[in-house]
């Protein structure tokens, strides 16, 4: 993709830019450039200074040392405002839309087009998020409401707000983390478009897939410094892996055959409703063993979030049962089911998952808070919720300067890495989890795959929903598709191929993928 | 090179002013807004002709100035720090309580039933009343948590509402005549129930004519560690917490959201009651309808003032009462009205409120994400 030969002109340059956390160096001399129509990939471990150093690109965090030029320009940007009119534009990592809003008004906000300087014109912004919809390819309804809006959606308004400003350059902080493989593809399409249009993009992600494809140019940072600078045709997945981690890593998970024992989790009949009174699950049938991983495939939106809130007492089912360890549990309250040894990694870790302004202890023994040793009797132990939470943060490789700090200061994966180390650690007899290694460096989804595998071969159950059909391929042994809110296949992995259960997500009969041997869910 | 580049290092030596100033100054906003409060103040008085030094210093004096100001600023702090608590513990489960007014009626209005129908010896009748004005506010309160957690009932709406019921109340309990239940016959006027017994009386010191140094104080003193505590460090404190901080993830964590909301509703409300108690026995003796005159809403002020700090509540009630106590000098040495207190006190809290105007002036870096958004909340942002 490079034009080698002539070097386009450099928009932004950042040298030696420094920043310091209490406890942590989050970027260290950090130097980089950025060409007119360039893609520039950043890589790096969670906590490796990635967010941090877009932060203060983008005026939001200021940085200790170092300079930033625009255009060749130098820029001491003292808050997004003056970035925005430098042309900067920033997607970040937890998108900051206002649901009830709707999608124009989110666009305009903090930059509202007025009639005679007081009324919010929305017909004229309408238009013109219109018009930047058509010219870059992102559809969307102006008059809808963010709240009704999927993830896919909301990230489309989060750059269309961007361009909105006549942002040329756009940073974008790990946009594919929530998107499904199809939206993904989707995004990189609309990166080309706006590349081939003259604007300049920098893109985190930890797929590397997705940089091999998109990127000019890679840049690769580890413990807040510049390790490495390459391009897609001189990296391979497995090099710039091992750039990041600084050791060689397994892409693949080595794991036995599995060996199911008895139902721990079985499911009849279930319909559930969602937070529109829709049916969102229906007639749906379910059984995993103790000792074996169920892999849940389907475009998300199919039922999954529902299904996996049904069965941790979160969302009361309308029809059916569910049984946990041979008990009822279809009107059980979230507590009840946790008690039965339950744990669930949910999919929004910062909507459900944790308390952000709480400090790493509080959130380490969120569901655990009453039980000894945290608390005796009425009052919490304060050396024991210490100690469980140093010993997560040291087992699963959090990264941070210490267990006091608020939960919202962690980097994005490493408050994922937090949430699952919390769930790994209790008494389980059952572990859902929902996208378990979103938003997660390769090197540690190394790891929590490798723990998934080994609580399996201890016989825990494990449910497994994930919107990453590589990830259900290389954990689950048996793969279940859901779609329109049903299980329409239940099939042993290997059974299919990546593109017939493609097809089956998509909604393909089991007889259109001509896969004869694939057992029925509904016998 | 290589050389070069570790020269320019800079040697990591301890952190300048500047970094200090950055990283403790936002615990200081509360301490910025009174002082440019007061800086306020002074140039309306300068303004509208008055000597503003003399006016400071008479409100000092007469606030904290004297063995005998300290005293009645004490007494007149109580009630604020009390029910300052009252609000702030709501606020702390996600709920804005603005029902402190309803909630010192509602224990009040008990304080005097027990106190005026029961005999029985202090060391059991103090306690009693206590008791009686605590369950009276909780109860009350419980009201509007009630109908908060099952209809989704905004708090806002059910508290005022339920001031106004309570308000009223009390004035048709004591105004009643036929029969007469809680006002006294004794009493021309009609305004005020019957004085409640001698041995429900709140022990204290007499420091004037009119005023004892009652026990209530400490009280409050206690109430200020015990609600501390709670918070930090039982099990149920946490589980308001977390409701207050993000109720979804209280559900996922197995809490229940509306028996947090009822509790912690109760609990505020029991506060309340306590500091209707604590007025009612240790200074007058005897309700009427206009007893608290918005003491329910100052209260709002005196813990957004503490952030909602229990321990900083200690500090904010004592200035809320010196405050007031110190007024009637301040007025006296710089023959002001006794609206420009009220004004300095406005400007108090639209400094508290408006923090990011103080940040400005003072140039107090921006709260960062971890930190509690205490006043508004975020939509959505954990
Ligand atoms: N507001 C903050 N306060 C304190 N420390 C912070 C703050 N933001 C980031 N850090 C620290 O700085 C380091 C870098 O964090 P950053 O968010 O930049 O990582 P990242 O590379 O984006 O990681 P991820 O891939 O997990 O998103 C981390 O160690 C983190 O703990
Ligand atoms: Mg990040």
């Amino acid at each position: 993709m490079t034009q080698n030969g002539h070097e386009r002109p450099v928009v932004l340059e950042a040298r030696g830019i420094t920043k310091r956390f209490p406890g942590v160096v989050a970027n260290d001399k950090v130097s980089l450039t950025l060409h007119k129509g360039d893609v520039l990939a950043l890589l790096g471990e969670n906590g490796a200074g990635k967010s941090t150093l877009m932060n203060i690109l983008y005026g939001l965090y200021h940085q200790d040392e170092g300079e930033i030029f625009v255009n060749g320009e130098p820029i001491r940007a003292r808050s997004p405002h003056d970035s925005i009119q430098r042309g900067i534009g920033m997607v970040h990592q937890h998108f900051q839309l206002v649901p009830v809003m709707t999608v124009a008004e989110n666009v305009v906000l903090g930059n509202e087009i007025t009639r005679g300087g007081l009324w919010l014109d929305r017909q004229q912004a309408a238009e013109r998020i219109q018009t930047i919809s058509r010219q870059y390819g992102l559809p969307v309804d102006p008059h809808a409401l963010v709240a009704d809006l999927d993830v896919g959606a909301q990230q489309r308004v989060e750059i269309i707000k961007a361009l909105y400003r006549n942002a040329d350059i756009l940073i974008l902080d790990e946009p594919t983390a929530v998107l499904t493989p199809q939206e993904a593809d989707e995004l990189v399409g609309v990166m080309r478009t706006l590349t081939s249009q003259g604007k300049s993009l920098i893109f985190i992600t930890h797929k590397l897939r997705e940089v091999l494809e998109v990127a000019d140019r890679i840049v690769v940072l580890r413990a807040g410094r510049v390790v490495g600078e390459t391009t897609p045709a001189e990296a391979s997945e497995a090099s710039l892996a091992a750039m990041m981690v600084g050791r060689s890593v397994l892409l693949q998970v080595e794991k036995t055959e599995a060996r199911p024992g008895l139902p721990v989790l079985d499911v009849r009949g279930l319909q559930v409703r969602d937070d529109r009174q829709l049916v969102a699950v229906r007639d749906l049938e379910l059984e995993v063993r103790a000792g074996e991983i169920l892999g849940i495939a389907g475009v998300q939106g199919n039922g999954q979030t529902e299904l996996v809130q049904a069965l941790t007492g979160l969302r009361p089912p309308e029809a059916g049962s569910i049984r946990i360890v041979g008990r009822d549990v279809t009107t059980a309250t979230p507590r009840q089911i946790s008690e039965l040894g339950v744990a669930h990694i949910p999919e929004d870790r910062q909507r459900d998952g944790m308390v952000t302004s709480y400090p790493l202890t509080d959130n380490a023994v969120l569901e655990l808070y009453y039980l000894e040793p945290f608390a005796q009797g009425l009052v919490r132990n304060d050396t024991a919720i210490r100690r469980h939470a140093e010993q997560l943060v040291a087992a699963f490789d959090v990264r941070t300067p210490a267990v006091t700090v608020p939960a919202s200061s962690l980097s994005g994966g490493n408050q994922q890495k937090l949430i699952v180390a919390r769930e790994f650690t209790r008494e389980l007899k059952l572990l859902i989890a929902a996208q378990p290694t979103r938003g997660i460096d390769v090197g540690s989804i190394e790891f929590i795959h490798n723990q998934i595998v080994k609580k399996r071969d201890e016989g825990v159950a494990v449910l497994l929903v994930s919107a990453e059909l590589d990830e259900i391929l290389s954990l689950a042994d048996r793969i279940a598709v859901m779609y329109h809110g049903q299980i329409v296949a239940t099939v042993k992995n290997g059974e299919l191929s990546r593109e017939q259960l493609g097809l089956l997500m998509a909604g393909a009969s089991l007889q259109d993928t001509s896969a004869s041997s694939a057992t029925l869910a509904h016998p | 090179m290589a050389q070069a580049a570790e020269e320019r290092t800079p040697s990591p030596g301890p952190p300048g002013f500047r970094e200090y100033y950055a990283r403790y100054a936002p615990f200081l906003v509360p301490i910025f807004a009174v002082f440019t409060a007061l800086v306020v103040g002074a140039l309306m008085i300068g303004l509208t002709g008055g000597d503003w030094l003399a006016a400071y210093i008479g409100l000092w004096e007469g606030s904290f100035g004297t063995p005998i100001a300290i005293a009645n600023t004490l007494v007149r702090a109580t009630p604020f720090i009390i029910c300052g608590l009252a609000v702030a513990l709501a606020f702390k489960a996600g709920l804005f309580n603005i029902g402190a007014e309803g909630q010192l009626y509602a224990g009040a209005v008990c304080v005097v039933v027990v106190g005026t129908m029961l005999q029985l010896p202090p060391v059991l009748h103090i306690p009693v009343g206590i008791i009686a004005g605590a369950l009276g506010g909780a109860a009350w309160a419980a009201i509007a948590g009630y109908l908060k957690a099952r209809t989704g009932a905004h708090e806002v709406i059910n508290t005022i509402m339920l001031n106004y019921i309570a308000i009223r109340l009390t004035e048709w309990l004591i105004k009643s005549k036929t029969p007469y239940i809680l006002g006294d016959p004794a009493d021309a006027s009609g305004s005020r129930t019957r004085f409640i017994a001698e041995s429900m009386h709140l022990p204290g010191i007499r420091v004037t004519e009119t005023a004892i140094l009652h026990l209530g104080i400490l009280i409050a003193v206690l109430l200020v560690f015990v609600v501390d505590w709670f918070l930090r460090r039982t099990t149920t404190g946490f589980e308001l917490r977390t409701v207050g901080a993000n109720p979804r993830a209280a559900r996922y964590a197995g809490m229940s959201v509306p028996t947090s909301i009822v509790l912690a509703m109760a609990l505020a409300g029991g506060l309340a009651g306590i500091a209707g108690a604590t007025e009612v026995m240790g200074a007058r003796y005897a309700l009427s309808a206009d007893f608290f005159s918005g003491l329910g809403f100052d209260a709002i002020a005196v813990a957004l003032l503490a952030r909602a700090n229990p321990i900083g509540i200690l500090f904010s009630g004592l200035l809320w009462g010196g405050l007031l106590t110190g007024a009637r000098l301040m007025q006296v040495r710089a023959g002001l009205s006794i609206d420009v207190i009220k004004i300095v006190q406005a400007l108090i809290i639209m400094f508290v409120a408006a923090d990011q105007i103080v940040r400005f002036i003072y140039r107090i870096p921006q709260r960062r994400a971890g930190e509690e958004a205490m006043i508004s909340k975020g939509w959505g942002g954990g």
